[in-house]
């Protein structure tokens, strides 16, 4: 079928990696802005509503699923796309001196240490408050009866510190691979011109450091707050 | 042997349309049944087995590159004329051919290249179609340039990339037949012999270059675009493969080599830096349109420039001899290679010369950057523009038009062009003389045709520039798909020829003997030094100006060159393995053959024209003194198993005035 | 100047190679080919073999030269292919590391030189404009505007040497599929054929094994003619927009 036969040329496979980077991409800046109710200072209610809100609202679900796909997607692609690469590469080189960005050459890895990122993170919040049972995850009322108690989860695991230096490898490396994979998407859907080139890549740039830091702060702040 | 060169009768202009509605045809049906085999794929080559594939001919094409994209003509820079008169600056048919005729001085038979100066229109409209992207005007229409020996606008070209983009589009027009199935290639095929059967070219024994091993082709008839000969001075600015080989094998097989002796310098081309130099690179003719060549009035300046204690910046333009502005007024930097390349010439052998060899002479584009400058300051309305603004927006514009050739430049001799004058010094560059060929491009072996550079038909004694891309193209494209229906229309009864055939078994068994001659012979001597050999001997004694007495005794020297060659070379490595050493040395040997015959024919031609100047035979300013009398013929030479005997084919004007020809 | 060279030497192409030292002398005005020629020469008159290396115009244009040099396609210099690389841009004592093109669809041949086949038979697979001769209408009669005339020329200079394969760590073809792509979309004559060109261009592409681009632009920088990844993005636009509209030609919709 002519889909089928697209989906797996060449620009086809680089294709749905765009779009699905470009999601995952729209799905950080909402989880961000999200999260920052972390810093409200008010020992953790506007978090818990939000997350609360995200849980059980039909619409956010139901994205959340098209998220899962997306991400699983994403990486199972990439890494096919590696294999495949690597061996259309050919015998390699004695000396080696290969042109552009570090991270364009390493995307593979960078993705693979986001994704392993991201199963500590999972591990960590969603495994827990999904099929922790019960008493995995305390609850809290604040009025409109119990919902769970997310930050205080937050907070135990930002108190420990290999999971902060975990998170921080985890962002930067989710950094680097912004900072490649932003532009790299608008290049491969053909979104190109001379003339608007240079906004993509500000913007790129100012995305993939500005994000991956606002994420970064969460952890160290949970931390400095809970150890001074 | 009478050499006819079948011209069809009639008025000159109507020759071409006459003759072609009324010759033969080939029907459809037969066409598929008929197989010819192109070698060379080039310019003429790659378009003659696309347009033959359309046609619907079983066509087979050789090439001993990779690939047919990279055939030497991909080099040329400055363009290619048309006839087409979008100047309105007075061009026509009439003046296309006449020019060439007059640039070729008067030794080109008219016939042909009245028909070349007709379908130049139709190539333009061709390439133009394929996706050739010509340089435009800002209206969209095809823009114009002016090359040496004309007074008119009629050079079509893309940045200084023309025959690279020309070429590209025959590959892809031959890439769509062979996608087709109409034409099979054979890229690293080298041909190293013709195969005739009953008198009649029939096939080719080639071989595989990256096996080694030797393979038999057979079809109706043979087509050779096998490019010109220019490799046998060494140094040239033709690639490092380029041979004349296959050609030679046809005249080994009894072909004729015509006007051999016609060979091109070009004017602009960078000097020699070196005893390891292995080729010498174009400067476009285009270049010309807007550089000025000049040397030092004074020896004392050139000597100092020669050292390095003077830079052409520091000659003042009082000092500066733009000689021939001086000696050609009416054509000035614009006088036919020939022409400008023995002036140069003469101003080195006078020790004037501005590098340390001597031998190198400026071009400048001091005052085209002031002027262009100038025009581009109105344009943007810029009012009282300083002079380096002026400097700045005027190499702008030169950039734009010749913005590749000032890299190459530089890349070669790390100056920057912009800054300083370009060296330039004259250098072998395109070969008149080659297979001879009538009017069908028929060599006068049946069944064998020649193409483009590797025959001689249409530019006489001197080629004008961007006239190799239109002949290339114009007998790819527009004559041998219709001449090749004279021989063809009588083969139809003939089946397909088996490469079983005795014939085809002599000439392979004798091709792996040479070979096997070549490996054996385990002298002292490399391949390389042969050549190197050779091309001092060709460019001392046959090259710019030649003499009787040189003559002599270059022919001397190259038979003990050849004697010493077939004792003393060198060849490593094996048969049947990619060998370039052994390719090199089959070459090497033919061009040892050619360069023999290459001066017979100059010490036969007692006159000077074109790019045959004979020191006896000049006027006392000079100039070139053609005889017209005795010489107006064509001199077809045979190998004749190493003793060359010459044919004649009397070139009648019937349109044309022969007349000295003068550019002042 | 005295250099040492380390040269890949491969007898044939299953045979396994390996690297060879030599040492060589070479003047600063002379080119990289020319320097390769001394030792060649030297090589033959110790009746070794001499190293196999392509090479013809030796002016930039064909693009039969084609070598890594201490690991950049064509060498160091910017725009540059390998015959128009001059040995003043290197020192007394350096050593040199010269390989083939590296790439699973560019196999070894001999030494260095490598089979770049798959590039024809991409472009046989629709790289033309589909005209007879005789059936162009005259040169004039369609206008092309200069701006575009000159963007498929940039394109359109591709000389197919195979180093944007070669400098991609993933052996894509991308930037010369692209460029042939982009000279022909980009002219009036050219954009009726669009669809099926870069389709069936793609597909050929896919079939040779080269790899998929990841937009690392490497091969722009290597580019001996500095042609634009901006070609990439115009054909992945194209090709998407074929599939999509099934303008690809045949019955492939």
């Amino acid at each position: 079928m002519w889909i089928t036969r697209f989906l797996t040329s060449s620009i086809g496979q680089k294709w749905v990696m765009s779009l699905t980077g470009l999601f995952l991409i729209t799905f950080l800046i909402v989880h961000l802005l999200g999260n920052l109710a972390i810093f409200a200072g008010d020992n953790g209610q506007a978090f818990n509503v939000y997350a609360d809100f995200m849980v059980h609202n039909p619409l956010i679900k139901a994205v959340s699923f098209g998220l899962y796909a997306f991400i699983l997607i994403h990486a199972i692609q990439g890494i096919l796309i590696a294999i495949q690469n690597r061996k259309a590469g050919g015998k390699a080189y004695a000396k080696k001196d290969t042109q552009g960005s570090w991270a364009s050459k390493n995307m593979a890895l960078l993705g693979i240490l986001v994704l392993a990122f991201l199963f500590i993170h999972m591990g960590d919040f969603w495994f827990k408050a999904k099929f922790g049972g019960d008493n995995a995850i305390a609850a809290v009322n604040y009025g409109n009866g119990d919902i769970k108690d997310l930050y205080s989860q937050v907070a135990i695991s930002f108190s420990k510190l290999w999971i902060v230096i975990a998170y921080l490898i985890g962002l930067l490396a989710l950094a680097f691979h912004l900072l490649h994979g932003f532009q790299s998407a608008f290049q491969t859907l053909g979104l190109n011109h001379s003339k608007y080139n240079p906004i993509i890549r500000g913007i790129g740039i100012a995305y993939g450091i500005l994000v991956p830091l606002g994420f970064a702060a969460l952890p160290v702040y949970v931390y400095f707050q809970q150890t001074t | 042997m009478n050499l006819d060169p079948k011209i069809p009768a009639g008025e000159l202009a109507d020759k071409w349309t006459e003759f072609r509605s009324k010759m033969d045809l080939v029907a459809p049906n037969n066409k598929r049944k008929l197989e010819v085999i192109v070698v060379g794929t080039g310019l003429a080559g790659a378009s003659a087995a696309a347009t033959l594939g359309e046609l619907g001919y079983k066509v087979k094409a050789f090439t001993f590159h990779d690939s047919p994209r990279r055939a030497h003509s991909i080099a040329a820079q400055g363009g290619i004329n048309a006839a087409k008169n979008y100047q309105n600056d007075g061009d026509s048919v009439y003046r296309l051919f006449y020019d060439t005729i007059k640039g070729g001085d008067y030794r080109s038979r008219e016939a042909n290249v009245h028909r070349l100066a007709e379908v130049s229109r139709d190539i333009i409209d061709q390439c133009v179609a394929q996706g050739v992207p010509f340089a435009r005007e800002y209206g969209g229409l095809l823009a114009n340039r002016s090359f040496g020996g004309v007074q008119v606008s009629r050079t079509f070209y893309a940045r200084g990339q023309t025959g690279q983009q020309l070429l590209i589009g025959a590959y892809q027009a031959l890439s769509r037949q062979i996608s087709s199935g109409k034409v099979q290639m054979y890229n690293r095929h080298e041909m190293l012999d013709l195969v005739k059967v009953d008198g009649k070219a029939r096939g080719i024994i080639a071989r595989n270059l990256v096996s080694g091993k030797l393979e038999r082709f057979a079809g109706h008839c043979v087509v050779l675009a096998t490019g010109g000969y220019g490799n046998v001075y060494y140094l040239s600015t033709n690639a490092m493969n380029s041979n004349v080989s296959a050609a030679w094998k046809a005249v080994k097989k009894g072909a004729l080599m015509a006007n051999p002796c016609y060979v091109q310098i070009h004017p602009t081309c960078i000097p020699e830096s070196g005893e390891y130099q292995s080729k010498l690179t174009l400067m476009s003719e285009s270049l010309r349109n807007d550089g000025r060549v000049w040397v030092p009035k004074s020896k004392e300046d050139a000597e100092a420039i020669r050292t390095g204690k003077k830079t052409a910046l520091d000659i003042p333009e009082a000092d500066r001899d733009y000689y021939l502005e001086r000696r050609y007024p009416a054509f000035g930097n614009l006088v036919p290679r020939d022409v400008a390349s023995r002036a140069a010439k003469i101003e080195c052998d006078a020790g004037k010369g501005i590098v340390k060899t001597g031998r190198g002479v400026f071009l400048d584009f001091g005052a085209a950057v002031i002027r262009y400058g100038k025009i581009a300051a109105n344009t943007q309305n810029i009012s009282n523009p300083s002079d380096a603004k002026i400097s700045e927006l005027g190499r702008a514009t030169i950039k734009e038009k010749y913005g590749n050739l000032f890299q190459i430049y530089e890349k070669i001799t790390g100056q920057d062009p912009y800054v300083f004058p370009m060296k330039i010094y004259p250098a072998v560059h395109y070969t008149m003389g080659g297979l001879w060929v009538d009017y069908n491009l028929e060599t006068n072996v049946p069944g064998l045709f020649a193409l483009g550079e590797a025959n001689f038909s249409d530019h006489g004694a001197n080629r004008l520039g961007a006239s190799a891309l239109m002949q290339g193209l114009a007998d790819g494209y527009f004559v041998i798909p219709y001449t090749i229906g004279q021989f063809l229309s009588k083969e139809i009864r003939t089946p397909a020829i088996s490469t079983d055939l005795p014939e085809f078994e002599q000439a392979e068994s004798e091709t792996r003997a040479k070979l096997e001659q070549l490996l054996k012979i385990g002298g002292a001597q490399s391949v390389e030094s042969f050549h190197r050999r050779l091309g001092r001997i060709m460019w001392e004694y046959c090259g710019m100006s030649r003499n009787e007495q040189g003559l002599a005794k270059a022919l001397q020297m190259i038979r003990e060159l050849r004697e010493e060659f077939w004792n003393d070379v060198f060849v490593p490595g094996e048969i049947h393995d990619y060998n370039p050493e052994l390719e090199k040395a089959l070459r090497v040997a033919d061009f040892i053959e050619l360069g023999e015959v290459m001066v017979r024919d100059a010490m036969a031609r007692d006159e000077s024209c074109g790019g045959h100047f004979r020191e006896e035979y000049q006027t006392e300013d000079g100039e070139a003194m053609r005889r017209d009398d005795e010489y107006t013929y064509v001199a077809a030479w045979s190998w004749n198993d190493g003793n060359p005997e010459v044919y004649k084919e009397d070139l009648h004007f019937e349109n044309v005035e022969l007349k000295t020809r003068s550019y002042k | 100047m005295n250099l040492t060279l380390k040269i890949w030497r491969q007898k044939g192409p299953s045979a396994a190679g390996s690297f060879e030292e030599h040492k060589v002398h070479a003047e600063e005005d002379m080119s990289f080919l020319e320097m390769l020629d001394v030792l060649n020469e030297q090589l033959v008159h110790e009746k070794k073999e001499p190293v196999a290396f392509e090479h013809d115009c030796r002016e930039g244009i064909c693009g039969t030269c084609n070598m890594v040099i201490n690991g950049h396609p064509h060498g160091p210099q910017r725009g540059t292919t390998t015959c128009q690389l001059h040995m003043r841009h290197y020192n007394d004592g350096d050593t040199i590391v010269i390989e083939p093109f590296r790439a699973s669809s560019f196999p070894v041949i001999k030494d260095l030189v490598i089979d770049r086949s798959a590039f024809d038979n991409i472009i046989q697979a629709g790289g033309y404009i589909s005209v007879n001769t005789g059936q162009a209408p005259d040169g004039n009669a369609i206008p092309v505007e200069k701006q575009d005339a000159s963007q498929a020329f940039d394109a359109a200079t591709c000389i197919g040497c195979g180093a944007c394969v070669a400098a991609c760590p993933n052996g894509s073809a991308m930037l010369f599929t692209s460029a042939k792509v982009s000279h022909l979309a980009l002219l009036p004559q050219g954009e009726v054929e669009n669809g099926k060109r870069v389709y069936d261009m793609v597909n050929q592409m896919d079939k040779e094994g080269f790899g998929r681009c990841s937009n690392i632009t490497a091969c722009e920088a290597e580019c001996p003619k500095e042609i634009s990844v901006d070609n990439i993005a115009r054909m992945n636009r194209l090709y998407v927009k074929s599939v999509f509209a099934g303008t690809q030609g045949n019955e492939k919709n």
